[in-house]
């Protein structure tokens, strides 16, 4: 039985993922699953909600580096919002918030996808 | 505080990753780590062990994996041993993100972690064993 889920809602255009338990090397195929879900379905502009992560590791990491580069070729994003403290340390380890939006709340990702795409406010 | 060895054997598959980080997880709290130690440690201990299942081991999941944890009074000392291929340190370059990104490549930061996180990290060979010890100071 798997410690790790993602849940699916949209917020206007936004595809929201929730992240539940543990992302480690067993678990990473559930969210690259979830992601290829995502582009099948040609939604490119993603927000991560970390609320509910409880612990990365580095497959976890690698699974948002394998995707970041097709999805931004899409006018894509993958934005990740409320991680806990000690996940954000394992995304600020590798230099992670260089290549990623990682913002407080998950508004925030949201507003910023329509501030890039020029409808928005 | 006397000296302490705990054992966990593992069948070398990536399902029993998390009852590694709750082996350490005990141990490192039981021994009066810091709650921060213990998290890095945690993360350390599942890099290592992923890096065998996946690197040493090639996904047979027909092989065991050692984990030991000796308790010092000034240090908390993790031991992974694998009968798989050796790893070998001279070849390894840490990865640059933006490279990696481009390349839509998703793993080689395992390492790197443990590296930043630990105080040590040394790996041996002895006989076909291989050892990666991983050692945080208190």
């Amino acid at each position: 039985m798997s410690n790790f889920s993602v849940g699916f809602r949209t917020s206007g255009s936004v595809q929201v993922l929730e992240l539940n338990g543990e992302l480690d090397a067993h678990t990473a195929s559930e969210l690259e699953a979830a992601i290829q879900k995502c582009l099948d379905a040609k939604t490119v502009c993603i927000v991560v909600n970390g609320k509910n992560l409880q612990y990365i590791s580095s497959a976890g990491l690698g699974v948002f580096m394998a995707f970041i580069e097709e999805l931004r070729e899409e006018e894509g994003d993958i934005k990740i919002a409320e991680l806990q403290p000690r996940v954000f340390n394992v995304f600020d380890l590798l230099g992670f918030p260089m290549l990623f939006d990682i913002v407080e709340s998950e508004a925030d990702a949201v507003a910023r996808f329509q501030t890039t795409n020029g409808d928005g406010a | 505080m006397p000296r302490s060895v705990h054992t966990l054997t593992i069948p070398s598959s990536t399902r029993y990753l998390e009852d590694v980080r709750r082996f350490i997880e005990q141990h490192a709290t039981e021994a009066n780590f810091p709650t921060k130690d213990v998290g890095e440690l945690k993360i350390a201990v599942d890099e290592a062990c992923a890096n065998v299942i996946e690197h040493a081991y090639k996904g047979d999941q027909q092989h065991d994996i050692d984990v030991d944890v000796i308790v010092q009074p000034d240090r908390f000392t993790v031991r992974i041993r694998d009968r798989g291929e050796s790893f070998d340190q001279s070849t390894y370059r840490e990865p640059d993100i933006f490279d990696y990104s481009k390349s839509r490549k998703a793993g080689g930061f395992g390492v790197q972690i443990m590296r930043r996180l630990m105080d040590h990290v040394e790996y041996r060979k002895r006989g076909n064993c291989n050892e990666c010890c991983l050692t945080k100071y208190r």
